[in-house]
């Protein structure tokens, strides 16, 4: 059953082989893509799954500590010790080519080297809770850059095996049936034109033979 | 050269300036498209979104989860943990193997 009409000609033929090739060559090449990028993507969201508890707890308990200072500070105290960061973070962006899909990979540096200019404010008017809480939260900033590296990542990934997966879809259930259909009911025309011309022929000859030696009056005298 | 954001309710996100993340304090819904709006300019690669404001800006960030810059991250806020953090990675696995084959377990 050919959906689309095609001509039942030699030429249409060679072309739809030709198509049906390349269909089946690309078909193999995307099924290769899809299930290299679905390891990868395992992984990598399995570490996004343990990233995301682990930076979760932490944000969690570096929450807890805010509260802690807060309670143990004047708001305006608080409000005025964070107000001028000393620490800038500026991120480097390079891109990763998995199958085709770039994944961002963050390289981060910060504006001075000193650790402790994290703690933007003088020791004597804040409360200690303030540097747990500013620690606890300095301590899961790689963390949290790498879960966001990893989860954009994630996020291409799965967008382009979906891709991927239609497409290779499309092609092992539509098309390359598609075409293979077609070339089959090319053939069986093909064949069918040419015993029908063959019979033509026979029958033209029966017909010339007929004329040029009467056989069937001499068949009619004998008996 | 990129940069660092972080949007959400104050409470939530204030602590990250000391680290010398740039803090965007959010309460209003129309401030917070606006807001995000201007960030995903260009200058900030990742930008960190409270849980609680990503429930309510949930169709302007799906827009960008197909342009590689900016990567938004959704971060439990001082309100506690609403699961939608998981949720989203849950939904790309979905998304991407068909079923959830990572967190049934």
């Amino acid at each position: 059953m050919a959906k689309t009409q095609v001509n039942p000609t030699r030429m249409e033929l060679t072309k739809q082989k030709r198509k049906l090739v390349t269909a089946k060559r690309g078909h193999k090449l995307l099924k290769d893509k899809r299930d290299e990028l679905m390891r990868q993507f395992l992984d990598l969201v399995r570490e996004n799954k343990a990233l995301r508890e682990k930076v979760e707890a932490g944000l969690r308990r570096a929450n807890g500590n805010f509260v802690l200072a807060r309670a143990g500070m004047e708001n305006e105290a608080m409000n005025v010790a964070l107000m001028a960061p000393r620490q800038e973070v500026y991120l480097e962006m390079t891109t990763k080519n998995v199958m085709s899909v770039d994944i961002p990979v963050f390289e981060y540096s910060t504006r001075t080297t000193d650790p402790n200019d994290i703690y933007c404010y003088g020791f004597a008017a804040t409360s200690s809770d303030l540097d747990d809480a500013v620690k606890s939260l300095a301590d899961l900033l790689p963390e949290m850059l790498r879960l966001a590296e990893c989860e954009k990542s994630c996020q291409l990934m799965s967008i382009e095996i979906e891709k991927t997966r239609r497409r290779v879809n499309a092609l092992e259930h539509v098309m390359i049936p598609n075409m293979q259909a077609n070339i089959k009911y090319i053939k069986m025309k093909l064949d069918e034109n040419e015993r029908s011309t063959q019979i033509r022929l026979m029958k033209v000859k029966d017909m010339m033979l007929e004329q040029a030696h009467h056989y069937k009056e001499h068949s009619a005298a004998e008996s | 050269m990129y940069k660092i954001a972080v949007i959400g309710d104050r409470d939530s996100i204030y602590g990250f300036a000391a680290l010398g993340l740039d803090t965007y304090p959010v309460s209003e819904r129309e401030e917070a498209v606006k807001t995000l709006k201007s960030l995903s300019q260009g200058t900030y690669a990742v930008i960190y979104i409270t849980e609680a404001l990503l429930a309510v800006l949930a169709d302007e960030v799906a827009a960008y989860a197909t342009v590689k810059v900016p990567a938004i991250i959704p971060i439990p806020g001082v309100s506690g943990n609403t699961g939608a953090g998981i949720m989203n990675v849950k939904k790309m696995v979905e998304r991407a193997v068909g079923s959830d084959i990572i967190f049934n377990q």
